[in-house]
């Protein structure tokens, strides 16, 4: 136009993300300190199972064995059960100020420890090294400050009533974020007196077993929280035991509702944290760039291995095929491999049942004649992997718009009008999380309104805070954990006039 | 004359940008870890891409003679290459020349009434063709702020083609000044005021480093999609430039990984992407020596230093 020997090339209009400047390897190199065998934790000693059974904790990085683990039954359960029963009348009459200061401990503890446990976490879990460490751990952590805060003022969270605490409460606890959900349960349940048995998930018991390490140096009495491991059978023993006053358990919809099954007519409480599958809808007047990257931070952190993940984008039909597009570019720059490199923005699936089970669901996709799309990424040859997805041309009926994947797999659905969002997003057995994106924030508020979802994140996603209760609707669960909602989930609440 | 309106339907069109969102993702960049070969790699990059700058009342021929034997051998060691320009006032260009033509180093001249903009277009076109016949390679101008914050975007868009025909076959750097736009939203309309008028390979640049807040990871952000969406719709490749406080190389680098991230490997080179710096340089010469001889140098033993004990 203006100087004719600088016009526009023809050129393909494509980015290019080359090798030109490749990242080196940059592996996180402290260590985690993982013990070659351990024990369960039992009134603050370490036992040996009764079972005389052990099982091995392997590392999804590359499938080698990282520590082999107690496997506890039935009776180990109830050992655990009696100690923590023992535990509970002193700890219970505690002053909350004294209570509070065990939970600061703790929290300060992690935060000391932070590296070494994510690192941990990393190895045992399988999510980049720089989720652990920027999330998990920082997160933790805030869980037990935000209760430790909670454990001198529980006469203030319903004014003129008082918070009982229930007694001993068991926790069954996923992979997904092992210490993470470790933190979300033990806070408050400690911090309003009680006192508990909690078994990690099979997969990932190791990080719960460290945290041992850190309520011995804490000082916390004995008994006050007991650690079990083991797969089903030892999560049905914590659960059943009749020791136990509540039970709070986070994982699948199906588990949870076999758990209610068994408990209904017993007297304990239960809450439930279970599956998702949340929409993520992005209106045509929503900062594109900003809500593709919501997009992308809502199913492919941790892999996808989070229950309010936004594995549904319904997006305006509009903007469809610029959604599409600024997606696929966006997902050539993610790393998968890895976990432990620095660099990695998605790491390893957990399990070989969980990757099956992506598959699965993957070729059920294919199969149903959605469009898939996969950026080409090498994946390490060992150690389960699988690259970040999104299908295309997904319609409502489809499986992967139903079912939970739990991996790192967007499934893409349009829509017209907000009605119609709202219809799409509800239409779900699930009802944990929803994302709104749009400029307009009356919209915000009448979708909110109209989403039947716990959490609704507005222009952003997957945010959290130890103040805010996080909980589902329908098949997503009961109770809330977090926020000063998340106390009367643990206590019994009593009005003395 | 537009009025505002004109600016909500340029950001209607454009798309509008979310603050926390952009912040969010940058704070990425700067949690890359970069090692061993890449971090060589990106250091020396980075070095291709600095305009060295001395903007100051106080610059004299010799002052800008020392800066260009800087910039045309940054270190002893002579794997360290030379800078893409130097970047002074007009009235320095000549002398600027002297030492530089011939050379691979660019002679970059900022005009139009650098920083503020504020003399009648006449003059400030008088400047950059004056600046350009003395032998400047490069044209850093400002955009009128004034105009664009009072809804003329017509006129802040007549007068950057103004300033593009005065240049003739000189580069031309667009300072959007984010600093007095003030919100990505604005900063990313004016992005695309100036791109549309633009040649391939001209820049789009942050700032003067004359205000209080200069290059930001976020308005390089804002900028960099700004190039790439332009780029996907018209094919022009558009040049970027953050500018003014950039002091260090590991700051350079998270700006490097935006962009590889952001828009691709075709805008890892010097005709895409520059730096407008000067202390900049002597940090990533020091990372470069301590690369090589696993030792930090005193920073006395680096010339134009300006940290000393």
């Amino acid at each position: 136009m203006h100087s004719p020997k600088r016009t526009a090339r023809p050129v393909a209009r494509e980015l290019l993300f080359g090798n030109l400047w490749e990242y080196d390897a940059a592996p996180e190199s402290s260590p985690a300190f993982i013990d070659a065998s351990y024990g369960l934790f039992i009134g603050g000693k370490w036992v040996a199972p009764k079972t005389r059974k052990t099982f091995y904790s392997i590392s999804p990085r590359n499938e080698e064995k990282l520590s082999e683990i107690a496997l506890a039954g039935a009776a180990d359960v109830d050992a655990a059960y009696q100690a923590a029963a023992k535990a509970f009348p002193a700890w219970s009459k505690l002053p909350g100020s004294e209570r509070a200061k065990y939970l600061f401990r703790i929290a300060r503890l992690l935060q000391d420890r932070a590296r070494e446990f994510a690192v941990a976490e990393t190895l045992d879990g399988g999510k980049p090294i720089k989720e652990s460490r920027d999330f998990d751990l920082p997160m933790a952590a805030a869980h037990f400050f935000y209760h430790a805060g909670w454990a001198d003022k529980l006469n203030y969270v319903t004014p003129g009533r008082v918070l009982e605490p229930l007694g001993v409460v068991g926790q069954v606890i996923p992979w997904n974020f092992p210490l993470l959900m470790l933190a979300w349960k033990l806070a408050p349940a400690l911090a309003t007196g009680n006192t508990v048995v909690i078994k990690p998930a099979e997969t990932t018991s190791i990080t719960a077993l460290k945290f041992a390490s850190i309520l011995q140096d804490a000082g916390l009495p004995p008994g006050v929280i007991n650690i079990v491991t083991g797969a089903g059978d030892t999560g049905a023993a914590v659960v059943n035991h009749p020791l136990a006053a509540k039970i709070a358990f986070t994982g699948s919809t199906a588990v949870g509702k076999s758990i209610q099954r068994a408990l209904a007519g017993t007297g304990k409480r239960l809450t439930l944290e279970l599956g998702g599958k949340a929409a993520n809808i992005v209106f045509e007047d929503a900062p594109i760039d900003q809500a593709v990257e919501g997009i992308i931070n809502g199913i492919f952190f941790n892999q996808g291995h989070v229950c309010c993940a936004g594995s549904r984008l319904l997006v305006q039909e509009s903007i469809a095929n610029q959604v599409l597009s600024k997606l696929k570019i966006r997902m050539k720059s993610l790393r998968t491999g890895d976990p432990l490199d620095k660099n990695t923005d998605v790491g390893a699936i957990n399990s070989r049942a969980q990757l099956d089970r992506i598959h699965e669901l993957v070729a059920s996709g294919v199969a149903e004649g959605a469009e898939l799309y996969q950026p080409v990424c090498e994946l390490p040859h060992k150690g389960f992997y699988f690259p970040p997805t999104l299908f295309s041309k997904v319609s409502q009926s489809h499986r992967i718009a139903r079912d939970e994947i739990f991996g790192p797999v967007l499934s893409i659905l349009t829509f017209r009008t907000p009605e119609e969002a709202i219809e799409k997003a509800n239409n779900t057995h699930y009802g944990l999380s929803a994302g709104v994106w749009t400029d307009k924030g009356s919209l915000i508020l009448k979708m909110s309104n109209e989403l039947k979802a716990g959490v609704v994140w507005a222009n952003s996603y997957n945010k959290f805070d130890p103040s805010s209760p996080f909980g589902g609707y329908k098949e997503s669960g009961f109770g809330r954990e977090g926020g000063k909602q998340g106390l009367l989930d643990y206590a019994k609440l009593k009005a003395t006039f | 004359m537009r009025n505002s309106l004109g600016l909500r339907s340029l950001i209607e069109e454009i798309g509008g940008v979310d603050q926390v969102g952009i912040d969010e993702r940058v704070a990425k960049y700067a949690t890359r870890s970069i090692k061993k070969h890449a971090k060589v790699f990106g250091l020396k990059l980075a070095t291709t891409m600095v305009d060295l700058t001395t903007l100051e009342g106080k610059d004299t021929p010799g002052k800008v003679a020392s800066l260009c034997q800087k910039a045309l051998r940054p270190h002893d060691d002579s794997d360290i290459p030379p800078t893409a320009a130097v970047c002074v006032y007009p009235a320095m260009v000549k002398h600027a020349a002297k030492l530089l033509k011939g050379t691979s180093v660019k002679i970059a001249s900022v005009a139009t009434a650098f920083p503020s903009g504020q003399s009648s277009l006449k003059i400030r076109l008088a400047e950059v063709r004056a600046a350009v016949s003395d032998g400047a390679d490069e044209i850093d101008m400002v955009i009128n702020r004034g105009a664009f914050l009072a809804g003329e975007l017509a006129r802040v868009q007549d007068e950057i083609s103004a300033v593009l025909e005065a240049c003739g076959e000189a580069t031309l750097k667009v300072i959007l000044e984010t600093s007095e736009l003030e919100t990505y939203d604005n900063i990313r309309a004016a992005s695309f005021l100036a791109m549309r008028v633009l040649r391939p390979g001209d820049f789009i640049k942050t700032s003067t480093g004359k205000t209080s807040a200069n290059a930001t990871l976020g308005n390089n952000q804002v900028m960099l999609e700004a190039i790439r969406d332009h780029f996907l719709a018209t094919g022009v490749e558009i040049a970027m430039k953050p500018a003014g406080g950039i002091r260090t190389a590991k700051e350079a680098l998270h700006f490097l990984v935006a962009v590889k991230e952001t828009l691709g490997d075709a805008w890892l080179n010097q005709d895409r992407y520059r730096f407008g710096a000067s202390a900049l340089l002597n940090d990533l010469v020091r990372q470069m020596v301590k690369e090589k001889t696993g030792v930090y140098q005193a920073p006395y033993t680096f010339s134009e230093s300006t940290t000393a004990y």
